[in-house]
């Protein structure tokens, strides 16, 4: 089969080859599409891997509490969002849930989406930050407190430091994953890669060259997060540490 | 350290694309040499072709094939012939069709001028319609009055372009919702996230048969475009396709196309027993009364 990469420069009502490749007044070329729908899979997946990092900190934490309450309520979390597939939680947030609480119809599935994926994501941080903070030898613990350390000083100054500078490895794949993840997003109607990919591929009947394209924006995406990662993780080494030249 | 992921994976991709396998280009004389012909089905075309379960394809097309291979059976005369069924999504038939996977895919393929450059149609036999499903209860009966309104379709068909084109033509705004699968949308439809539903009449038709309560639902309004829906094979193998033709042909002029469109849109099918209730539309008629292989376009031009 011959390549046809010109489909890229159709716009997508008429289906005429645009010179320049980008639609102009309100022409829409497949290029054009693709990059929206980029920004899309981006936006979903930067928003909630906030949610995911900040929640998932959370509850990380919360297990490792001496307050048997408070580990139960980062086990129950953990659990929750760990043992439901992904797909299955983002229909429950698009169908089910709105319709026990009429309020949710309103919420644009955008927002809806991020809060599946972080929260999905969010119970595998959760594990990554307890196991972190389970690695550090209990004496760093007793140190900090009996030095006149507050419980939550002490996770501030002693073990989150540490903590988190062990797992960023396993954070760097899980922020590849939620790129990744994203995909499920198309689901429930949000206009990004994978949602393109199938909707130009139907429409141009060039799915070969779409799904190239958009394989290649998932891995730019993926391994540029890789990359970003890699610098936060050489900038905080610490001498002496684990991945640390001493 | 930097460049070898980056090298490897480009490695494994460049491998993989390379694996592509170039096409036979006698169809007839390769069933007849492997004594098989491999059939493209689909998993979930409405009653066009669907799956039972454990590998059993049902549909008006899908049976349609099967009675095709066995005339090619008695054209070729052999006296065993395999029928292969080999399941094709949208994103697949036209590379398995290119690649010799499959030999003839009958399922709901649209006859359009792009695909005519990858691969060659057989007669047209049914002709879908695009439409659009209410609520029986929402007083809505042209598209209309859908200005504004949040529309349903399928993500992965050509009604959201023609949707596109609609909005263009009429200055309208619909505001769209995609469904991952037809089901999908018609629970976006049921369940008032949407105030119509577009797609092909067919899968409306069935959706709403097999909804808990058929009558709250109902086809209206004008019929947003037509496609002709026709079997797919490989191009330049004019002896297979002028085989395929006249076996179709036969179907049409003994009346036995129309008693399977009747088995299969009319009648109950399984697994449900519902009954689609979609009666031979007439441009279908007029598609088996002048059998040809035109394009979509051809009939947008009229």
């Amino acid at each position: 089969m011959a390549w046809d990469w010109q489909v890229f420069c159709k716009e997508t009502t008429s289906g005429d080859v645009v010179a320049s490749c980008f639609g102009k007044g309100g022409d829409i070329t497949y290029l054009d599409w693709m990059l929206s729908a980029w920004g899309w899979t981006l936006g979903v997946a930067v928003l909630a891997l906030v949610v995911a990092m900040l929640v998932g900190s959370l509850m990380g934490i919360l297990r490792t509490a001496p307050d048997k309450r408070l580990v139960f309520i980062g086990n129950a979390w953990t659990e929750l969002f760990r043992n439901i597939p992904l797909l299955v939680q983002v229909f429950l947030w698009y169908h089910v849930l709105p319709s026990i609480f009429l309020s949710l119809r309103g919420v644009p599935s955008f927002v809806l989406v991020v809060f599946a994926l972080g929260f999905f994501t969010s119970a595998r941080i959760s594990e990554q930050v307890k196991a972190g903070i389970q690695s550090l030898p209990t004496g760093q613990r007793y140190a900090g407190l009996a030095v006149g350390l507050t419980l939550a000083q002490t996770y501030r100054y002693v073990l989150l430091p540490m903590a988190f500078r062990i797992v960023i490895p396993p954070l760097t794949s899980e922020s590849m994953n939620i790129v990744k993840n994203s995909s499920v997003a198309f689901a429930v109607s949000v206009v990004e890669l994978t949602m393109f990919a199938m909707q130009a591929g139907e429409e141009t009947s060039r799915n070969i060259e779409v799904y190239l394209a958009v394989t290649g924006l998932y891995f730019i995406s993926a391994f540029a997060i890789n990359r970003v990662m890699l610098g936060v993780e050489n900038r905080v080494r610490v001498p002496g540490m684990i991945g640390g030249k001493a | 350290m930097f460049k070898s992921p980056i090298i490897s994976a480009c490695a494994v991709a460049v491998g993989l694309l390379a694996a592509g396998v170039a096409a036979h280009a006698d169809t007839l004389a390769k069933i007849k040499e492997s004594g098989a012909i491999s059939l493209g089905v689909r998993e979930s075309s409405g009653a066009l072709s669907y799956t039972l379960g454990d590998g059993k394809y049902a549909g008006f097309h899908y049976e349609m094939a099967t009675r095709i291979a066995a005339d090619l059976q008695k054209q070729l005369g052999l006296a065993k012939m395999e029928v292969k069924l080999q399941p094709v999504t949208s994103q697949n038939r036209i590379p398995l069709v290119q690649n010799g996977t499959v030999d003839l895919e009958c399922g709901s393929t649209t006859n359009n001028a792009t695909r005519q450059k990858d691969v060659a149609f057989a007669m047209t036999t049914y002709m879908e319609e695009v439409r659009i499903a209410v609520k029986a209860n929402s007083g809505i009966t042209a598209i209309a009055q859908l200005n504004g309104k949040n529309v349903a379709t399928t993500t992965g068909t050509t009604s959201i372009q023609t949707l596109r084109r609609n909005e263009r033509a009429t200055g309208m705004d619909f505001k769209e919702i995609f469904g991952k699968d037809h089901a999908d949308s018609f629970l976006l439809l049921e369940s008032g996230r949407a105030d119509a539903f577009v797609m092909d009449g067919q899968i409306l038709a069935g959706n709403i048969a097999r909804a808990k309560s058929p009558a709250d639902f109902r086809i209206v309004g004008e019929v947003l475009s037509v496609e002709p829906i026709a079997c797919m094979m490989r191009r330049d193998d004019p002896a297979f396709k002028r085989a395929v033709d006249s076996s179709i042909q036969a179907m049409i002029k003994s009346g036995d196309l129309a008693k399977l469109y009747d088995k299969w849109f009319m009648q109950p099918i399984a697994p449900t027993n519902t009954r689609v209730g979609l009666a031979l539309s007439e441009a279908t008629k007029t598609a088996w009364a002048s059998p040809n292989d035109k394009p979509m376009e051809d009939f947008a031009k009229k």
